[in-house]
């Protein structure tokens, strides 16, 4: 996979088929983006796990805290991790632990570790790195066109007006990558620099 | 659903719009109302916060000027947009989100007259003092810039003589100094150039010219091209610091390459106030479905008319980067090969009172301070757009004594060329 610029069915394809996410690194606090996409993913119905061992034995949005992806007891299909690049190998090396492997593994904004996202798709797990969920699936639903983003995408459809709960349709016409290029290739000469 | 890349005009139809959800609309619903409701409590909390997507109040987002702000951006390649009051508060609202008190900023001198006056006057008022620089010069770019420099701001074609402006090499110096370039389009648009391919890093309109494009709606656009690092050295603490408005958060690490516009909707529009109506963001995206049309035409009629001028005994010189002995014909062919715009200037050989003769005795064209109308306009910039402008200024961003403008519309070129004829003749 070419982790400078994903094309959208790729994306689409893990959204739509995904159905549990444990979130690494979640914040019980408002103001993280973590908090974010946590509950924007769990209103849009996936089944959400928050990680996070200094929170154990309280809940985020209902759910109870796990310590750790090894500690979750159930199979789980992505693997959302928010934390910085330089703490993403030893998470991956636990997540490669489970039995059943998750299908995704997921890097936040920001998030990118070339070494262990080559790890994961050794064994054929599909890998996003430096990409935000709520913010893709806010894009190909085109929710997010609310705040003026560009969705890149493109549909003459009549689309049922969105409620809490939820799921949108993702399978929206695609206008590609490409209209966008400008803000890929910075975002790799970032990378490539750091 | 492969993902196949759409054209220009296929972005200007549909970017941004789908029918409507409650009633199957096509046409985008002009939203005339100022509030929205919650569906209870948590869902409000979650929209003052940033958490969720969605409408509270018009001075914050609208569905009719979101669909607006999309299909600007898509147009633009850029990953979000916000569109304002105007061109000018689109100007204010950016680089309020970039300049603390007593930073500056480097602006070429060949701009509007308008942006002239705002740099050096209003926006000195708040403690954000403007340095010129020569866009024919690109070395004077590199000089200008300082510890203290945030931003550098040019127009991509130059009000009011159409020169073009070499946006990669100045785009190169803004990022050896860590700073965005902020690029003006106005006078392009984007169907001509789009600034974001060479280099730019934050895209401003006035909507009220080409975009709306039929002279009766104003209003502006921010686009962001999510290119720039926010985050380093502390230097622009509106996109990496956390903000105490909304409890903390920090605008870069939660909205990744589209901060920039969340910043400008969230921190400048939310609390300067120049909201665009609705009506005016309908009656704008209803230009803008033409403008690949409309363009071409204005483009077509503007190279007829200058070719027109460029040969009359009255004309003293033409300058319109379209003709091939114009000094910024190599640029208007890198950066336009589709048409140099339709705003450009011209001087006669009997300097001003030859200019106030020919402005009244033109039928078709309109003498008045606008550009970018279906209809053909004229003006003398020395006595009104450029008039609060010292002699050298006016002479300097090309708006001379003898100059006049034309920004030529999109009616019959056969019948804009008579009517100079009988005016310069007569
Ligand atoms: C190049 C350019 N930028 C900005 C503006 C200001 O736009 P507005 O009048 O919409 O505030 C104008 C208006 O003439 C313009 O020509």
């Amino acid at each position: 996979m070419n982790h400078d610029a994903y094309p959208d069915n790729y994306i689409r394809g893990i959204l739509n088929s995904v159905k549990s996410i444990a979130m690494v690194g979640a914040s019980p606090v408002n103001v993280r983006p973590s908090y974010f996409a946590f509950k924007y993913l769990a209103q849009r119905g996936y089944d959400m796990i928050p990680i996070n061992p200094g929170h154990v034995g309280k809940e985020l949005l209902g759910k109870p805290f796990v310590a750790s992806l090894s500690d979750i007891g159930r199979p789980v299909d992505m693997i959302d991790i928010f934390r910085n690049s330089s703490h993403i190998m030893p998470v991956i090396e636990e997540a490669l632990t489970l039995d059943p492997l998750p299908k995704v593994i997921w890097m936040q904004l920001g998030a990118r570790d070339d070494a262990a996202a080559a790890k994961a798709e050794a064994v054929g797990i599909k890998v996003v790195m430096n990409r935000c969920p709520k913010i893709e699936y806010g894009r190909l639903s085109s929710e997010i066109s609310w705040m003026g983003v560009n969705s890149r995408t493109l549909s003459s459809k009549r689309a049922p007006a969105p409620t809490q709960g939820m799921r949108l349709s993702l399978n929206r016409m695609s206008v590609g990558g490409g209209d966008t290029a400008a803000s890929d290739r910075a975002a790799k000469n970032k990378s490539e620099q750091s | 659903m492969s993902d196949r890349l759409p054209g220009f005009s296929t972005l200007a139809v549909h970017a941004g719009a789908q029918p409507d959800p409650t009633t199957g609309a096509r046409a985008t619903p002009i939203y005339q109302t100022t509030s929205f409701v919650f569906n209870d409590a948590d869902h409000a909390a979650s929209l003052f916060g940033l958490q969720a997507f969605g409408n509270i109040y018009t001075r914050i987002g609208n569905p009719t000027n979101a669909v607006l702000e999309e299909r600007v951006a898509a147009l633009e390649g850029g990953t979000a947009a916000l569109a304002v009051a105007s061109g000018h508060a689109a100007q204010v609202v950016v680089l309020q989100q970039l300049l603390q008190p007593g930073d500056e900023f480097i602006a070429a001198r060949k701009l509007y007259g308008g942006s002239i006056n705002q740099f050096t006057h209003a926006f000195k008022s708040f403690g954000w003092n403007v340095v010129w620089a020569d866009p024919d010069d690109i070395a004077s770019f590199e000089r200008a810039v300082t510890p203290r420099t945030k931003a550098i701001f040019i127009e991509s074609i130059a009000n009011p003589a159409g020169s073009i402006t070499d946006i990669e090499a100045i785009s190169t110096v803004a990022r050896k100094a860590g700073v965005p370039l902020i690029v003006d389009n106005t006078l392009a648009s984007p169907y001509l150039i789009r600034p974001i391919d060479h280099g730019a890093d934050i895209v401003v309109h006035s909507l009220t010219k080409f975009l709306g494009g039929h002279g009766n709606s104003l209003g502006g656009i921010i686009v962001d091209a999510g290119t720039f690092d926010w985050s380093t050295g502390g230097k622009y603490p509106m996109l990496s610091e956390p903000r105490p408005e909304y409890h903390g958060i920090r605008l870069q690490e939660t909205f990744g390459n589209f901060a920039f516009a969340i910043a400008c909707r969230v921190l400048g529009l939310r609390d300067l106030g120049p909201a665009l109506s609705p009506f005016n963001a309908f009656m704008i995206l209803t230009g803008i479905e033409t403008l690949p049309l409309r363009m071409q035409k204005h483009c077509d009629n503007a190279k007829a008319v200058a070719e027109y001028l460029a040969g009359h005994p009255a004309v003293a010189s033409v300058s319109y980067a379209g003709l091939p002995s114009d000094k910024y014909n190599q640029l208007a062919r890198k950066y336009a090969p589709k048409g140099a715009g339709a705003v450009f200037t011209f001087s006669l050989k009997g300097g001003y009172d030859a200019g106030v003769n020919l402005v009244s005795k033109l039928q078709l064209f309109s003498h008045l301070a606008n550009v970018g109308d279906t209809r053909s306009l004229v003006i003398h910039p020395a006595s009104t757009t450029h008039s609060q402008l010292d002699d050298a200024a006016k002479i300097t961003s090309g708006a001379g004594p003898d100059v006049v403008r034309l920004s030529v519309g999109i009616e019959d070129k056969e019948d804009l060329i008579a009517d100079l004829e009988q005016a310069l003749g007569a």
